[in-house]
């Protein structure tokens, strides 16, 4: 439903966005991640209309958005950044205004009020204005906006900056429904977030895509994927690093009080499977250690996000 | 029409937010005793024993130097400041019907404004029997004057956030409006330039043109002037907020 082709979107010498591409379809949730400043909010800008590109192609439902504006922009609904709102109005008013650009008049603009307001849950701030609303709620007023049409796209440009971890779960929750037949792409800089409703992540970093991928497979790359991670009673740090050795690569121990020891093993092959557990397990077996924790580690999103952003790593090489 | 239930919306969106601000209100008292004062006061309205709104108008291109400036200079640039801008032109609507609508919203206001002033009206017409037709057409330049104004109220918000550097360039910019055919300033540059040098300036000036509709000619050509004025200030409008979108 989006298809982003080359876009490049400078601001005098800066490029803040260059040269990305990627699609997104019905049914995809798509989580944009990246330092301050990589450019999510501009490429975001780009696809709804609110900045020309300065090269390249984007198309929202097959419209594109620089030669058809308006067909395109009919198919989406956009929460800015910082959830803006008309300061003075009240959040009924906002939303009745922001139903009546989307063409809907009469019983259906109602109808599509009461609807957003309910599905962000706004009832008890409906007749106050919006500047005297509190920060969780005056973005769910800018969501409730763009939701008001029941878009085929939603773009949310981190929809859930500045909620309490309620709300936070409340909108993630929000997303991941809406995603099962919407295309929606929204930005956030926590990874949880990303794990918990994203169908795929892309990871940008000073104009660029640098990652592109399932959750699961960004994990993977992870250093510590595969790894297996075991809290073992009845053997001393030494030993248990030696008797290691044979089956892993590397052991590192991560503790030890008294009679526990928690350590990881990397295997000597890369890759998430169960057979280095398996192998650590009947070890552990025959040298008598009680295994109090065994398991094989996913990866952290976190790690990963890290790797790829840091300065001083080669960009490109992974996406 | 579609553009046309687009611009509705925003004017009635952009005229609710006058009314819900107390600064309406304010402004509201503001203009009509500052236009009270100037008639009554300054332009010796009983003195003069006409009947006639002459002390009235005659003051409007000063009165609306700052008022309209004053009306206007939040139109875009709190938009920008509220980063509801972005919101708007994400709307399925083109950027000259949001201009219109704002500016046609304001205007609103403005012409408001002015339809306050009945009760002058009304006192002429009980002291003596003034030409009620000289009155209207003096009311129609008024509210093409107040508009022209804030067109450029409307074209110094685009170009900044900042509310207060807004206002003073459209008060420079008013003001040049009104001095290149104010009579005092006339008089002084025809000691310097050619006479043909002057009537240039002055065609361009606001009082030129405002002139006639005091005296209670509806002229074409005034009432082109002033459109054409507000059709431009706008559409550089939106020339400036293209601008700022392309980086
Ligand atoms: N309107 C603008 N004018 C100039 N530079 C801008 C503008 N908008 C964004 N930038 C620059 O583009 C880069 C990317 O910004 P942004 O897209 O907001 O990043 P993100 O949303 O990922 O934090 C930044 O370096 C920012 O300074
Ligand atoms: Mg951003």
């Amino acid at each position: 439903m989006i298809k982003v082709e080359n876009l490049v979107k400078a601001f005098g010498p800066n490029r803040a966005v260059d040269d990305i591409s990627f699609g997104v379809e019905r049914g995809e949730v798509l989580g944009f991640i990246g330092p301050n400043g990589a450019g999510k909010s501009t490429t975001m800008r780009v696809v709804t209309g609110f900045y020309p590109p300065t090269a390249g192609r984007v198309t929202v439902g097959g419209f594109d958005v620089a030669e058809n504006p308006l067909s395109a922009k009919r198919l989406i609904g956009y929460l800015p950044e910082n959830a803006p709102g008309y300061a003075d109005m009240t959040v009924h008013g906002f939303l009745s205004f922001a139903a009546e650009l989307r063409g809907l008049r009469g019983d259906a603009r109602k109808k599509a009020v009461v609807r957003a307001v309910e599905t962000c849950f706004l009832d008890s701030v409906l007749y106050q204005t919006i500047d005297t609303l509190s920060k969780g709620y005056k973005h769910r007023a800018c969501l409730a906006q763009s939701i008001i049409h029941d878009p085929d796209i939603l773009i949310l440009d981190e929809p859930t900056d500045g909620l309490d971890p309620n709300q936070k779960h409340e909108v993630r929750g929000l997303i991941k429904r809406m995603g099962e037949h919407k295309a929606i792409v929204f930005s956030t800089h926590i990874l949880e977030e990303v794990e918990a409703a994203c169908t795929r992540v892309i990871i940008i970093d000073r104009g660029k895509i640098v990652a592109n991928g399932t959750p699961e497979e960004l994990k993977a790359r992870s250093e510590v994927a595969g790894a297996v991670r075991l809290k073992a009673c009845g053997v001393t740090a030494a030993e248990l690093n030696e008797k290691l050795s044979v089956l892993a690569a590397r052991t590192e121990i991560l503790s030890q009080d008294g009679a526990h020891v928690v350590a990881r093993a990397y295997p000597r092959e890369r890759g998430v499977n169960g057979a280095f557990a398996g192998h650590i397990a009947e070890l552990a077996q025959r040298e008598r250690w009680k295994l109090d924790e065994i398991h094989v580690e996913e990866g952290r999103l976190d790690e990963v996000f890290r790797a790829i952003t840091l300065p001083d790593t080669v960009k490109g090489s992974h996406s | 029409m579609n553009a046309w239930a687009n611009i509705k919306a925003i004017t009635k969106r952009e005229l609710g937010g006058y009314f819900t601000s107390p600064v309406a209100y304010v402004f509201l008292v503001i203009f009509l005793l500052l236009a009270g004062f100037f008639t009554f006061t300054v332009g010796n309205f009983f003195e003069r024993g006409e009947a006639s709104l002459m002390s009235f108008f005659t003051w409007h291109p000063w009165l609306y130097l700052f008022l309209v400036p004053a009306a206007g200079m939040r139109l875009w640039s709190e938009e920008r400041r509220l980063g509801t801008l972005e919101l708007l032109l994400t709307m399925p609507i083109t950027t000259w019907q949001a201009i219109v609508g704002k500016f046609l919203a304001s205007w609103l206001f403005l012409i408001i404004a002015l339809g306050l002033t009945f009760p002058v009206w009304f006192t002429v017409n009980y002291f003596g029997s003034p030409d009620n037709g000289v009155i209207v057409a003096g009311y129609v330049g008024s509210a093409l004057l107040s508009g022209t104004y804030l067109a450029i109220s409307c074209m110094t918000s685009a170009m900044t956030r900042n509310q207060v550097i807004s206002f003073i360039v459209s008060v420079m910019i008013c003001l040049f409006l009104i001095l290149a055919g104010f009579t005092p300033v006339t008089d002084l540059l025809t000691r310097w330039a050619s006479p043909l040098f002057v009537q240039t300036i002055a065609a361009f000036s606001v009082m030129t043109h405002f002139e006639g509709f005091q005296r209670g000619v509806i002229d074409l050509r005034d009432v082109v002037f002033f459109v054409s004025l507000i059709g431009f200030a706008l559409f550089t409008t939106g020339v400036i907020i293209r601008g700022h979108r392309a980086g």
